[in-house]
């Protein structure tokens, strides 16, 4: 089965053998792939109990736990790779997540759906309307997304914590590169991907 | 509170599909003198037990089921025609079910120490040609696993394809991961502990005190007497009952309606759950032996494998290779949620395989005794794989 574009990216930026955390890890195929072409030894956070049990049958480290209960039961330096797509919109605090996350791993992979596409900015400009897209397809009021930000509020957040950005990608679920994104990051990429890693 | 079934009723229960249906108890002699942690020596021992499902030509699809405090040998079906009741993990032992007897090969026995065929305190001690009562050697997790050990071996079980085990049971397959690595392909501990909390030892202490305190026992010797300490018992039982249970799970059941409906008459049983602690206590005390009860309660405080290595669970689990699935309760605070973290997190720590599952239910501890659709389906899931494993050969 096809992975993910953005996870297809991460499985390039992983070593053969690193250990991984996976939050947020869903359905377990980034592990899994990991497990089989990587030979990783990794984990899988989650709460959902489709999800758990898809990992389990794929033979996924699943662990159930709700990241809004923090990372405090790793010791730190666990991971050479913590992992966390389209989830940190979601959880209840990211700032302490983020620094939690350089804890106990070595470097970050995060994406989020970026609020600042041009899309998100002509529907709360021009209709007054809180933006539904497709990579934020939820209305306000059932939206599991009570986080959001663009390219550059990531990017504050990074410089006030002293984080490290390694890689910055503008990516999708269909192509991995947008050309065109990476010109305007904040205001034409749908999904933002960074590499970060802990102050120097 | 248990109800009758007519004798056409316990048939259609005996021959239902997912039943193992009618199944005999064995038992294992090892003849030969057994050291156990304590120092002392049996000069042998005997191990009653009973297997469900075939074991395949290769000798891989073995399950070992290790019981909890006051489980036995008869896990699944049914020992005699009349039984109305199946054995004590039916639920989740039999054709279709998780674990499941049309693919693997299930081994259930009575702890060294018990009291339903294996050697303990009931048995004569051959120093005194009297029953051993309380002089039975104190057992620990490790001997009993030792002692699996030789009843796998007797057989033909080199490695389990899985060991699980609930509660104290939990820790056997934990003592066994760690003891005998090479041994067993995954571990599955259910509602258990890496080592009891203070308070926990507390409830096994008023237990032993209930126990010691009736005047029948007689410093364990009660059996030379002729006497049974049926009430220390039952009152143990009922101690040990009600932190299997959960507050909310209590309220749902019984409730606080006053049978004579009238609180001045001090009738002395008035509520619900006064008459069903002293049912199960009594029953409990018909069948159980008081020694076996102290013993296997000082086996549950006693257990902590992470003592040898200056308390450092995490160095424990170093020789581990089975892979682990730690399932826990929401509302089980006798064996709570943390318990098993604890478990879980070290064992990722110790860069080992492991994956957990927290079981929303209101049953407190006794949860894994019960047939809850999530839990069920998740050790399902579980086995399925490792069933899948074991015929592609990927096992580690």
């Amino acid at each position: 089965m096809a992975l993910r574009a953005d996870l297809e990216v991460i499985v390039g930026l992983v070593n053969t053998g690193a250990r991984v955390l996976d939050l947020g890890c869903g359905e377990g195929d980034l592990l899994a792939h990991l497990q089989e072409h990587k030979q990783v030894n990794g984990y899988g956070l989650d709460v959902d109990a489709d999800n758990i049990r898809t990992c389990l049958e794929k033979g996924v480290n699943v662990v159930e736990q709700d990241l809004d209960a923090g990372l405090s039961n790793f010791q730190d330096d666990s991971f050479d790779m913590v992992v966390m797509t389209e989830t940190l919109q979601s959880v209840r605090t990211p700032e302490p997540l983020l620094r939690e996350m350089l804890r106990i791993g070595e470097e970050c992979i995060i994406t989020f759906p970026n609020f600042g596409h041009w899309r998100c900015r002509l529907q709360l400009a021009l209709f007054g309307k809180m933006p539904v897209a497709k990579h934020l397809p939820h209305a306000w009021y059932d939206t599991p997304n009570i986080h959001l930000c663009t390219f550059k509020d990531f990017e504050n957040l990074c410089a006030n914590l002293g984080l490290r950005i390694i890689e910055r990608r503008v990516v999708d679920h269909r192509s991995v590169e947008r050309p065109l994104g990476s010109l305007l990051p904040n205001l034409l990429g749908r999904v933002a991907f960074y590499r970060i890693g802990r102050a120097i | 509170m248990s109800v009758e079934l007519t004798p056409t009723q316990v048939a259609s229960a005996q021959q239902a599909e997912n039943s193992v249906g009618l199944v005999k108890s064995q038992t294992f002699h090892w003849c030969e003198p057994f050291a156990l942690q304590s120092g002392a020596t049996l000069a042998g021992f005997k191990l009653v037990y009973e297997t469900y499902g075939a074991l395949n030509d290769a000798h891989s699809n073995a399950i070992l089921i290790c019981h909890a405090l006051s489980g036995h040998q008869h896990a699944a079906g049914f020992n005699d025609p009349k039984d109305s009741k199946p054995g004590w993990w039916d639920a989740c032992i039999g054709p279709g079910k998780p674990i499941d007897t049309n693919l693997f090969y299930v081994v259930s026995l009575n702890n060294l120490g018990g009291c339903h065929g294996s050697s303990g305190p009931r048995d004569t001690n051959p120093a005194t040609g009297q029953p051993y009562g309380p002089d039975f050697p104190t057992v620990v997790v490790r001997d009993w696993v030792n002692s699996q050990t030789l009843l796998a071996d007797h057989l033909g079980i080199k490695r389990f394809a899985a060991i699980i085990g609930g509660s104290l049971g939990g820790m056997q397959a934990m003592q066994w991961a760690i003891d005998y690595p090479q041994r067993l392909g995954a571990a599955v501990v259910i509602a258990a502990a890496a080592k009891l909390s203070a308070q926990n030892i507390a409830f096994n202490e008023i237990a032993r005190q209930a126990i010691a305190s009736d005047p029948n026992f007689h410093q364990g010797h009660y059996a030379a007497e002729q006497l049974v300490p049926d009430k220390g018992l039952g009152l143990a039982r009922m101690i040990g009952h009600v932190t299997y249970l959960s507050d909310n799970g209590m309220r749902e059941k019984f409730g606080r309606e006053i049978k004579s409906g009238d609180i001045t008459r001090g009738a002395d049983v008035e509520f619900q759950v006064e008459s069903y602690l002293r049912h199960q206590g009594q029953a409990f005390s018909q069948h159980f032996d008081a020694n076996t009860y102290m013993l296997m309660t000082k086996a549950l405080d006693y257990f902590d494998p992470a003592r040898d290595n200056g308390d450092d669970l995490v160095a424990t689990f170093a020789p581990v290779t089975a892979k682990f699935l730690i399932l826990s309760f929401t509302s089980d605070w006798r064996f709570s949620v943390a318990r098993s973290e604890e478990i879980t997190y070290a064992l990722i720590a110790a860069r080992k395989n492991v994956a957990s599952a927290i079981i929303q239910s209101e049953h407190g501890h006794d949860s894994f005794l019960l047939p809850l659709p999530r839990y069920v389906d998740v050790l399902k899931t579980y086995l399925t794989r490792i069933h899948q494993e074991i015929s592609n050969g990927t096992t580690s």
